[in-house]
């Protein structure tokens, strides 16, 4: 079989009050969040890959090795195939959107840079401002077009370090229907960090959770998020996330059924259409737990689970409990007196009772 | 006037100009490359490199002259060398001015180039790399255009600074009409001599001339409209 094409990071860096030390394989495909508080490493260890940073060890691409500490090799950054995104605002103020947009173009093949560059202007809906000046556009528009200016320059992977940071949240929503786009459109692997669970929840395929330095956590959005052991890390945010399918409208009460896998989750209507795909969440907060079900409650959503595992939580009055139901792993935070007065262990069959849904688009 | 002092004025106007320009064009050239160098080393001998570049600022230019005249002259080591290279004697002659203007004006022509280049930060050239820019290239293509404000302040001053410098040129120039005469010493000429009402004409052009310089570079420099369409 042969190797899964791949990007490859063992990287040492060594700093005064702070060292990086993490050794890492990621998909070539999709989104892949590097996610942690600020001062955990995500931006140092984005620049490493792009080699603004000089660390020790390896970073190899597929088969492009980009650096390798053993081979004393180390590619500057402008000879590594690769889009960078930045957190403020990185256009070059004495150009214009054009001629930033041409900049990177300049040593692309020309045929496939420009058909490339055309693509990315249409998914980032910036064609109408190639002739403005930089100081004309807005922040997020300046980030679109940084977006389309990295990708214009076909690299064979795309790092962005929090695009959305420097945008107040009316900005940040007008990019993020881009970026989701983006995600589905693009065929090369991105690497994106952030802070934002908000942001992690909507674009993630995979997360690595980053803590002083080190991987504390790797793996599938779903997984990562589910698992009892960082719900102390997480707080509120702990819980499930999960692509669903709009399956049925209840025109009536304005609500709408989502399948996801084998749960059918009933949530407000946002104006969606049947057969439309979208990510769901369910908090650890929101969920809670009985014994037998029950018809007389105010609660839509009920599914019948096998407790796997119970998980202490940040203040000792409260646990995490990780209900399977089907092959998805719900999250509930309930206190330890519950546990105790309901005699809940893992293996025991429960009722999840859903309080609400969040719904991402 | 008679002809031949309007004549002695307009060599001296031409010399002055001639020098200023020169001096300019080479220290552009030759203070691009330091500043860039002072804005972004960490080497150990950078404070060492910025503070001979700034001597010249606090230096007495007669002392600045006096050493470029030992060593221009027939027994100075450079003055040996150029002799070498059969470019015979500097000193009193349109070449020794040139090069004492430049080592005058060094610090106005350094100053304002490094600052800008450090205002600028490391982010320009780092977006430029991520766009596969060479560092010569993204150097040529974003950092200079970046710093065209200061490149252009410093060609100014070190004009405008040429202009009036007096004791560099007079310990290595001597004063010899049409070939080492500039204003600042003919002025100083025409004093000794009494001759107040040519003094006059000429301090005067001078001032408006240097005013209107600087009032140029500033007009051109104001930070442009930052507004929304």
């Amino acid at each position: 079989m042969n190797a899964i094409p791949q990007l490859r990071l063992k990287l040492n860096l060594q700093r005064p009050n702070f060292a990086l030390d993490v050794d890492l394989s990621l998909p070539s495909r999709g989104v892949t969040v590097l996610f942690g508080p600020s001062g955990c490493g995500k931006t140092t260890l984005l620049r490493c890959i792009a080699g603004l940073e000089r660390a020790q060890g390896q970073v190899i691409l597929e088969d492009h090795v980009w650096q390798d500490s053993t081979l004393r090799r180390f590619a500057p950054t402008w000879q590594r195939a690769l889009g960078y995104v930045f957190q403020e605002a990185s256009l070059f103020e004495h150009l214009d959107v054009r001629a930033n947009l041409h900049y990177g173009l300049e040593r692309a093949k020309p045929q496939a840079g420009q058909a490339l560059l055309q693509e990315a202007m249409a998914l980032l809906g910036i064609a109408h401002l190639l002739d403005r000046r930089v100081a004309q556009l807005s922040g997020g528009e300046r980030q679109r077009v940084a977006i389309a200016r990295a990708l214009a320059t076909q690299p064979r992977i795309l790092l962005m370090d929090e695009p959305l940071a420097a945008l107040d949240p009316e900005r940040k929503q007008e990019v993020l229907p881009w970026l989701e786009r983006l995600h589905e459109r693009l065929q090369i692997p991105v690497v994106y960090v952030t802070h934002s669970v908000d942001e992690l929840s909507r674009l993630a395929d995979q997360v690595v959770m980053l803590e002083a330095g080190q991987v504390i956590a790797q793996g599938d959005l779903a997984e990562v998020m589910s698992s009892g052991e960082l719900a102390q890390r997480l707080g509120d945010e702990a819980g499930l996330v999960a692509t669903g399918t709009v399956v049925e409208l209840d025109a009536m009460d304005q609500m709408a059924r989502l399948q996801v896998g084998a749960l059918g989750i009933w949530g407000r209507d946002a104006g969606f259409r049947l057969g439309q795909s979208l990510r769901v969440r369910i908090l650890a907060r929101d969920v809670s737990l009985s014994l037998s079900q029950h018809d007389d409650v105010t609660i839509q959503n009920r599914f019948e689970g096998v407790i796997e595992a119970i998980f202490p939580d940040r203040h000792p009055s409260q646990v995490v409990v990780r209900i399977r139901c089907g092959q998805h792993g719900l999250l509930s935070r309930v206190t330890q007196r519950a546990l105790r007065q309901l005699s809940l262990q893992p293996g025991d069959a429960v009722w999840c009772q859903v309080k609400s849904v969040a719904t991402i688009v | 006037m008679n002809p031949a002092v309007s004549t002695e004025t307009g060599q001296a106007i031409a010399l002055t100009l001639q020098l200023a320009a020169c001096t300019s064009v080479v220290l552009l050239i030759l203070a691009t490359p330091l500043a860039w160098w002072l804005s972004q080393t960490t080497s150990r001998w950078k404070p060492v490199i910025a503070a001979l570049v700034m001597l010249p600022l606090v230096l007495p230019p007669t002392v600045l002259g006096f050493y470029l005249l030992v060593w221009l002259g027939p027994n100075g080591w450079l003055g040996q060398w150029t002799q070498q290279l059969g470019w015979g004697i500097l000193s009193f002659s349109f070449s020794g001015l040139l090069l004492g203007s430049i080592v005058f004006s060094l610090p106005f022509a350094v100053q304002p180039i490094q600052v800008a280049f450090q205002a600028m930060g490391p982010r320009p050239l780092e977006v430029a790399a991520t766009l596969r820019a060479r560092p010569m290239h993204a150097f040529f293509t974003v950092a200079l255009p970046l710093a065209k404000p200061g490149l252009l302040t410093a060609t100014v001053l070190s004009f405008a600074h040429t202009l009036g410098e007096f004791g560099v040129v007079l310990m290595i120039g001597g004063n010899i009409p049409g070939q080492t005469r500039v204003m600042s010493t003919l002025i100083y000429g025409h004093v000794e001599a009494m001759e107040y009402a040519q003094a006059h004409w000429l301090a005067a052009g001078m001032l408006v001339f240097s005013f209107g310089v600087l009032l140029a570079l500033f007009r051109i420099n104001r930070p442009r409209d930052r507004g929304q369409p």
